[in-house]
């Protein structure tokens, strides 16, 4: 069984967390829920409200987008990921299905456990911002790739 | 039926004559015993100057072997002697002196013991009586007259006001005669000894007697105020309890602590005022009582001195006037108390005597058959007015057969409410009539319309019980068969009961029989009146939500034993299959010799879930038998140890914590004000060992670890040693567990059923490990899976019957209510269903399929024949499936015909549906 303190470390080596200090790392971890998924169990389904983030501290999880009865693997989830942020940041529902690919171990951090945390420490709110930037920088990218590609084409 | 008091609908008004009325014999009988101990206590006031003056002062005793016959006794105003009397010496006859006086003092006590008793119990049954006279009349109250009636009002004159009355009634007459006799008596006894002071002691009690109840009069008039401004009181705080969501809702509550700042401000002076004045009269009182002993002593003192009285005399007056004020003054307590309780009295009886009450003939018990009604409902020239002479309906005529399927439609105020509450009896008509099967429906008896018309409205009422008693309570006419399981000793007891009850002028109807109706459901026993309720409950769309309340419910075992044995067998299934899908991690189950990661060190101790308040959470680790094994064990240090590592561990997460955090009410050991004090505690004493710690740190910092799970908090305090430790508690604790502690602690064991846990925690029986994904969601429906697989879902639908729906049922949702509601209505096949908006809380889809359903049963169905229905719907397109629609509107009915033909006439009826 594993320890607050245990968590603390996992927490720690997350970018994310890692300017916050160990007493508020405790009690992130005493407040999140740590949870095992089994290969192929759905963490959560696109279109579902979310309530909860969630940092991977140990294996891998997909992220699939379902388009009617197909789905597609859009890209792959590590250790010390965060996902499942935008849905309670937004209150949109969720934009992707996550799924484990393997054991797969998470800490759950609730809605109001996650916007405190916000509010409490502008590091982290700046490392949010960091990290969805990227994406959209990732996604914007993509977007004129594919543009390219079908200007390319046509 | 005799057994069956009929309580006259007005109230005696002079309470004297009520106690008369009711307890003539015993008063009476009473007074003869009370004027048969006036001689003994006359003789025992005699004594005493007979001892002084006899041996003592050897009067007549003039040498050492003088004698003096003794007990002689003859035939009153004769010289017969019909027995001589012994010759005694001085000593001998002092001691028979002395001797005769303690027989007195005994005959004297134990004539008090009888009277006192005899009279408490003539208080109670009277004011036994009374309450059930003053509830007899709520229940026939007209029903306007609850709108202008608190509840609390009522119960508070019913409880409290009438309570005084029960001391007084078995004084009222007795107690005068009593005081009375013995102030004359003693009285008597000073004139007899000396004329001038008796004549003096008798100014002085004139004085007392005229003078202070003249100044008592005074207090009534407070004594009224002061009740009248405690009843409102109860009032409001009954109307503030029942209206707090408006309160919290609105930001009142500081205009209701004015209100209520305002009241009791009220009430203070007025009870001031009384202490005021009563403290007064008390003054004079004393005043008079003290200065009578001053003119005994000064005069009395004076004439022997002058040797105009003998000192034995003296001493006798004395002795005599020391029993005197304190009759007198009783005497003027008790004409004190006789206007006060008049006042409450008088005060209750004008509450109580309300005109039109329902005649009491009407409410008669039946415990025959009922015959069904049939025929038609005439309905002609009706009006209604409200208390404030409004018009709610206005010369409404309908004819109808019973059986007949109508929907009346209509807004708020429209009369179409009215009409049906008019129909169920609840509202006065002013003018027409109505009759049902050729019999006017005001003089039907509650044993017909109760019984053959059901009702139910949107918000009806359901007082605290179980599902299964809240449905059945429409059953419920007459006592129909006495218990079987009665012991001789019962049955004695009863026997016994029933005099009182008899007495008391209370009714005989015995509450333990069985009152449930089988007949009336048309059962024949409890299994199919069960059986019949769960159709109900389905044919209500009940069924699920009953389910789930069953899986909740915690149910006896020894109430339902086929529940036990089936829950012990799905729990065994359950297992099986947590097995097979290679699950079992998901739960973890208790087990006697294995310490329970996921529950709490708590629960792992007792290992079984509390009943009582000896080991709810809290109180626990402080009760002396926990306490006494926790210290055998040694496991008290380890507690103590580990309560500091918690509390240090606590303060730093959350110190800086606001307190309204929302992880206090989840993690927190402690409230958020508690931590100051931890800390405190922790700063001097985290060094301390146990052995040297202080009883009250001790307790500080042992009661943590009760609450503490590690998969829950995860301080990482648990080890392999504190486990054992704690698991060899627990079986020192069971195994030297006290009787008298039986039943404290329902304790877990694997091949029992668990009389304080839900169904399904007992289908579990384990802690669902936390740390597995979707692990609850899983485990509850492996339960209902295993549950159906078994085929216990009307079990468990039974054990819901169980439920306790809370007070005013809010236990349940408004729709479930309402189906309630409907169940209890349909449940007794009613002749005629009387629907007041009765479902207008469900959805509409739901109000659809019930309405279609209900008009189908009610053609007749299942060999039941067909049943009438006039149902005020609240969606008016449901009206269109009912074979007959009245429009109400303004208080007059304005259409009245088949729904087609209505819609094609393009009037009201149209417009609505539009």
């Amino acid at each position: 069984m594993s320890s607050i303190m245990d968590e603390v470390d996992l927490l720690r080596r997350v970018p994310l967390f890692s300017q916050i200090d160990t007493t508020k790392l405790k009690l992130l971890a005493l407040a999140s829920e740590r949870l095992r998924y089994a290969p192929g169990q759905v963490v959560m389904r696109q279109g579902d409200t979310g309530d909860a983030a969630f940092v991977i501290i140990n294996g891998e999880a997909e992220v699939v987008i379902q388009k009617g009865q197909e789905e597609q693997v859009v890209a792959h989830l590590g250790r010390n990921d965060i996902v499942g942020e935008i849905a309670i940041l937004c209150d949109v529902p969720r934009t992707a299905t996550i799924r484990a690919a393997g054991d797969l171990d998470v800490l759950k951090i609730t809605k109001d456990r996650f916007v405190r945390l916000l509010s409490d420490f502008p590091a982290v709110s700046v490392g949010v911002m960091r990290v969805l930037a990227d994406r959209l920088a990732r996604t914007t990218q993509e977007l004129y790739s594919a543009q390219a590609e079908l200007a390319a084409k046509g | 039926m005799s057994d069956h008091p009929l309580i006259p609908d007005a109230m005696e008004p002079s309470l004297a004559r009520y106690i008369w009325r009711h307890t003539k014999a015993q008063q009476v009988w009473i007074l003869a015993i009370v004027l048969l101990s006036m001689p003994t206590y006359f003789l025992a006031l005699d004594l005493p100057k007979r001892i002084v003056n006899g041996p003592i002062q050897g009067r007549g005793f003039e040498t050492p072997d003088a004698t003096q016959t003794f007990m002689t006794v003859n035939v009153p105003y004769t010289d017969i002697v019909l027995y001589d009397g012994v010759e005694l010496t001085r000593l001998g006859a002092l001691a028979l002196l002395c001797g005769m006086f303690l027989a007195l003092v005994c005959v004297n006590g134990l004539f008090k013991f009888y009277i006192n008793t005899y009279k408490g119990r003539l208080g109670e049954r009277m004011l036994r009586r009374l309450r059930y006279e003053l509830v007899d009349r709520v229940l026939r109250f007209p029903i306007p007259q609850f709108r202008k009636m608190k509840a609390s009002e009522v119960s508070t004159m019913v409880k409290d006001e009438v309570e005084p009355l029960g001391g007084f009634i078995g004084d009222a007459f007795v107690l005068p005669v009593f005081l009375g006799g013995q102030a004359i008596t003693a009285l008597g006894f000073i004139i007899v000894q000396n004329f001038w002071l008796g004549a003096l002691a008798a100014g002085i009690v004139f004085v007392q007697a005229v003078f202070i109840p003249r100044l008592r009069r005074i207090l009534i008039k407070l004594a009224k105020q002061r009740q009248l401004s405690a009843r409102q009181l109860s009032g409001r705080v009954g109307e503030i309890v029942e209206g707090i969501t408006a309160v919290r809702t609105n930001d009142t509550s500081n205009w209701e602590r004015s209100e209520l700042t305002s009241r009791l401000g009220k009430i203070f002076l007025i009870r001031y005022e009384y202490y005021q004045k009563k403290f007064f009269i008390k003054f004079i009182n004393n005043f008079l009582a003290q200065f009578t002993p001053f003119l005994f002593y000064s005069i009395g003192g004076y004439l022997a001195i002058r040797g105009s009285l003998d000192i034995g005399q003296l001493v006798a007056v004395i002795a005599a006037y020391k029993d005197l004020p304190s009759p007198v003054k009783e005497l003027i307590d008790w004409d004190q108390q006789r206007v006060d309780v008049q006042v409450k009295y008088s005060q209750v009886t004008e509450q109580f005597g309300v005109d039109n009450m329902v005649d009491a003939k009407l409410q008669m018990p039946e415990t025959g058959k009922v015959e069904p009604l049939t025929g038609r409902i005439e309905v002609s020239n009706l009006s209604v007015m409200d208390d404030s002479g409004a018009k709610l309906i206005e010369t409404a005529n309908y004819s109808g057969a019973i059986t007949e399927r109508v929907a009346i439609v209509g807004g708020v105020n429209s009369g179409a409410e009215t009409f049906i509450d008019v129909l169920a009896r609840l509202v006065p008509t002013t003018g027409g009539s109505i009759q049902i099967g050729g019999r006017q429906l005001g003089y039907m008896p509650e044993s017909v319309t109760g019984r053959r018309i059901g009702y139910a409205a949107s918000d009806g009422f359901l007082p605290q019980s179980s599902l299964e008693d809240s449905i059945t309570y429409p059953l419920r006419h007459a006592p129909l068969r006495p218990r079987e399981d009665l012991t001789a000793e019962d049955e004695q007891r009863l026997e016994l009961e029933r005099g009182e009850t008899k007495l008391s002028g209370n009714t005989m109807l015995e509450y333990s029989d069985d009152w449930i109706d089988y007949d009336a459901a048309r059962v024949s026993n409890e299994e199919e009146l069960t059986d019949y309720i769960l159709k109900l409950l389905k044919f209500v769309e009940l069924d699920n939500d009953v389910h789930d309340l069953g899986l909740l419910a915690i149910v006896d075992s020894q109430e339902f034993p086929e529940l036990a044995d089936s829950i012990l067998e799905a729990r065994r299934k359950m297992r099986d299959k947590l097995e097979e899908s290679g699950m079992s991690a998901h739960v973890e189950s208790f087990d006697p010799d294995r310490y329970n990661n996921e529950a709490t060190i708590g629960e792992n101790l007792f290992f079984g879930r509390p009943v009582g308040r000896e080991f709810a959470d809290a109180a626990a680790y402080n009760h002396p038998y926990a306490n006494r094994i926790l210290k055998e064990t040694g496991l008290d240090a380890k507690l103590y140890a580990m309560g500091i590592e918690i509390a240090s561990t606590m303060h730093e997460l959350f110190a800086d914590l606001s307190p309204d955090d929302p992880l206090f009410d989840q993690f927190s050991f402690f409230k958020p004000e508690e931590m100051a004090n931890y800390h405190g505690a922790l700063s001097r004493h985290s060094e301390t060992v146990f052995d040297a710690a202080p009883g009250d740190i001790r307790a500080m910092f042992m009661k943590l670890p009760f609450s503490y799970s590690e998969p829950k908090h995860r301080f990482g305090l648990m080890t392999e040693e504190l486990r054992k430790a704690i698991v060899d508690a627990r079986h020192a604790f069971r195994d030297n567990y006290p009787e008298d502690l039986e039943g404290a602690i329902a304790f877990y064991d694997p091949d029992a059923y668990n009389n304080a846990s839900s169904v399904e925690d007992n289908v579990i029986f384990g802690r669902i490990a936390s740390g597995i994904a979707e692990a609850p969601e899983r485990i509850r429906a492996l339960v209902l899976e295993t549950l159906a697989g078994m085929g216990l879902d009307d079990t468990i639908r039974r054990a819901g019957l169980y439920f306790d729906i809370g007070t005013g049922g809010k236990r349940l949702s408004q729709a479930q209510r309402q189906k309630i509601g409907l169940v209890r209505a349909l449940l007794k096949h009613p002749d005629l269903m009387l629907m007041n908006r009765a479902l207008g809380g469900l959805d509409p889809r739901t109000q659809k399929i019930l309405v279609e359903r209900i008009l189908k049963d009610a053609a007749g169905s299942d060999g039941n024949p067909p049943y009438g229905l006039l149902w005020v719907v609240s969606q008016p397109q449901l009206a269109e499936l009912f074979d007959r629609v009245l429009v109400f509107k303004d208080g007059s009915l304005v259409e009245d015909g088949k729904p087609d033909e209505l819609k094609a006439r393009g009037g009201h009826f149209a417009k609505i549906l539009a």
